[in-house]
């Protein structure tokens, strides 16, 4: 693949939060590249995943068990299943290193999550470090700030 | 309005009846006056974790949180001792700290009208003071300042403090039941805690004392936990097959699926006042790999046969009545905040052993996360059971909820005992506690 153009990088962003909100979680896991991970931080600002804890900080495995679990027929927290929806706002290109094949995006946005009569709004930003994978774009980090990360929340049981 | 309003309130035989031999009433979790009651009576009786000593390391640091549903600060004041005061000002109410934590330098200053007081909450200053000559103001309640909560205790680091004089002092209340907190502390090799890694804060839409019975329900994992733990062991069979070193998350989340055998043998100790714990043979965190260089550290602080002891201790989990639990092997502990009838702020915290290496720091944030967060599997498997107990409870057809396994109908008379870790003596053992705490005052 030669490198991907910015409007092939927003793409993919914008592609990615398609595949969550239609709940396509195999197409979605495949997006990740096999040292992948997912990070949500706790604090404002976090710097480091290791000795300050996060409210998720997964390899492939560990998303994998969660779409593994989605699935699953005991999974009594999803029965029924929750739902969800993001708005993003236009990707911004924050990093193209074309040499060293890593790409950054930078994407604010509203997630909706709903199950039974409740509906959670969470607002974030998304930061994605792309690189591309025998000429396929993957995500090496995705990085989701909440606003609200130090609050006292619900249960979030889909993907931002 | 509730249809049983006032039918608790200065009625001690009404709430002693709530708790049977073996069962309970449901209005102790559904009840808006039962609950009211919990945070005039119980929570007022009992001595209640406050905080950590290592968040308030120098003189002016605050930190601020609540007893039951009475807004306090944790302050160490200039001689390096402790206190904990009601966080309002004594002239119009306002809270003095709304943030969590920070250092009040020499004093604490209302940002309302400037009345100022040091940190042992006494009062230090008044502007234009003149205008109170005369008026009788040295007998008022204002002129006391911040107004300490009386009974206030530091036990290794973690500060306790009970609101009322009736109830019992510390180490009567709590007895035997400090020996976990000691040996949390004692697998620091150098004898200290400090909390680290902050704190995951998860809102539940349950009564608080469902997550306290959770934690020594050892009947519920294979089956709440099947979802999360079982598809955990499933993954990693089929992605890693013959695999001799588990996966970290793994090798926390496999145990949760142990046989009923296990917990049985694993067994439950049972303290007077309604503290007990979990895991007195062995526990889910007993097969935990060993982390390099810690075994060494540990003996060269305490001797080889004392290091044994203190790390061959693999208590599960560590109920202190009425809302507080510890998981010494991994340095955490929880604190189930009551905010109504059918809601609860679990607030999961953590500790660095201070000198261990940063290795056993991961591995406890990692439990936390995968355990106690709001987006962790295993919470969610648990809050989806809370939450509809906390709905089914509102069928007529049946008020009670039944805590019968494993009765001895002469347990009552024994202060302590090592029981079968399926038993659910301690959740009998905690609604006795309940019951005696509750009426104390009435």
């Amino acid at each position: 693949m030669t490198s991907p153009t910015d409007q092939e990088l927003i793409g993919f962003v914008v592609h990615e939060a398609r595949l969550i909100d239609q709940h396509r979680f195999e197409e979605w896991l495949d997006l990740f590249a096999d040292d992948a991970y997912y990070w949500m931080p706790l604090e404002w600002g976090q710097t480091d995943p290791r000795l300050s804890t996060s409210l998720l900080y997964e390899d492939k495995l560990l998303l994998r068990i969660r779409v593994e679990r989605l699935k699953g027929n005991r999974t009594f927290s999803q029965k029924p299943k929750s739902r969800c929806h993001h708005v993003l706002q236009t990707p911004q290109i924050d990093k193209r290193d074309e040499a060293g094949n890593e790409y950054v995006t930078w994407t604010p946005m509203h997630y909706v999550e709903t199950r039974l009569d409740e509906q959670d709004l969470y607002a974030a930003w998304v930061t994605h470090t792309l690189t591309t994978v025998g000429g396929l774009l993957k995500i090496k980090l995705k990085r989701v700030d909440l606003v609200n990360c130090d609050a006292a929340l619900r249960s979030i049981q889909l993907f931002m | 309005m509730n249809r049983h309003e006032s039918r608790y309130n200065g009625n001690a035989a009404a709430v002693h009846d709530l708790v049977r031999e073996t069962e309970v009433h449901r209005d102790v979790y559904i009840d808006q006056e039962v609950f009211d009651l919990e945070m005039e009576h119980l929570f007022a009786n009992t001595w209640i974790y406050v905080g950590h000593d290592s968040q308030v390391p120098n003189a002016g640091d605050y930190y601020g949180t609540t007893i039951g549903k009475q807004p306090v600060l944790m302050v160490r004041h200039t001689d390096g001792v402790v206190h904990v005061l009601y966080n309002r000002c004594p002239h119009k109410g306002t809270r003095i700290t709304i943030d969590t934590c920070g250092n009040a330098g020499k004093f604490f200053r209302c940002p309302y009208h400037a009345w100022s007081f040091k940190t042992d909450g006494s009062l230090l200053a008044i502007p234009l003071r003149k205008g109170y000559e005369n008026t009788g103001f040295e007998q008022s309640h204002s002129a006391k300042g911040m107004a300490p909560v009386r009974h206030v205790k530091n036990y290794r680091g973690f500060i306790f403090a009970k609101m009322n004089d009736v109830g019992p002092g510390f180490e009567d209340y709590f007895g035997e039941s400090l020996s976990t907190i000691d040996n949390m502390v004692d697998r620091s090799p150098a004898g200290r805690l400090e909390v680290a890694g902050g704190v995951l804060r998860y809102m539940h839409n349950c009564n608080w004392k469902m997550l306290v019975e959770n934690l020594t329900d050892t009947c519920h994992p294979m089956v709440a936990h099947e979802s999360s733990a079982g598809t955990a062991i499933e993954v990693w069979k089929k992605m890693a097959p013959g695999a001799n070193k588990k996966h970290p998350a793994v090798e926390i989340y496999a145990p949760f699926m142990s046989a009923y055998e296990f917990f049985e043998k694993m067994g439950i100790r049972v303290w007077r006042n309604g503290h007990g714990h979990t895991g007195v043979h062995h526990s889910i965190h007993s097969d935990y790999s060993a982390i390099p260089g810690y075994f060494d550290q540990m003996v060269a602080t305490y001797g080889e046969a004392r290091a044994k002891a203190i790390l061959d201790e693999n208590r599960h989990n560590t109920s202190y009545f009425p809302n507080f639990t510890v998981k010494g092997p991994i340095q955490s502990i929880r604190l189930f905040k009551p905010l109504a009838p059918d809601k609860t702020l679990a607030e999961s915290w953590t500790f660095r052993l201070v000198d261990a290496p940063d290795a056993l720091l991961e591995r406890t944030l990692t439990y936390n996360r995968l355990v106690n967060a709001p987006t962790s599997i295993v919470g969610h498997d648990d809050l989806e059971m809370y939450e509809r107990a906390q709905e089914g409870l509102h069928v007529d057809a049946n008020p009670w909820v039944n805590i019968q396994r494993l009765y001895d109908p002469s347990e009552t008379e024994r202060e302590t005992a090592e029981i079968n870790g399926t038993s659910e003596w301690q959740m009998r053992n905690q609604f006795r506690a309940w019951s005696k705490f509750m009426t104390m005052s009435m």
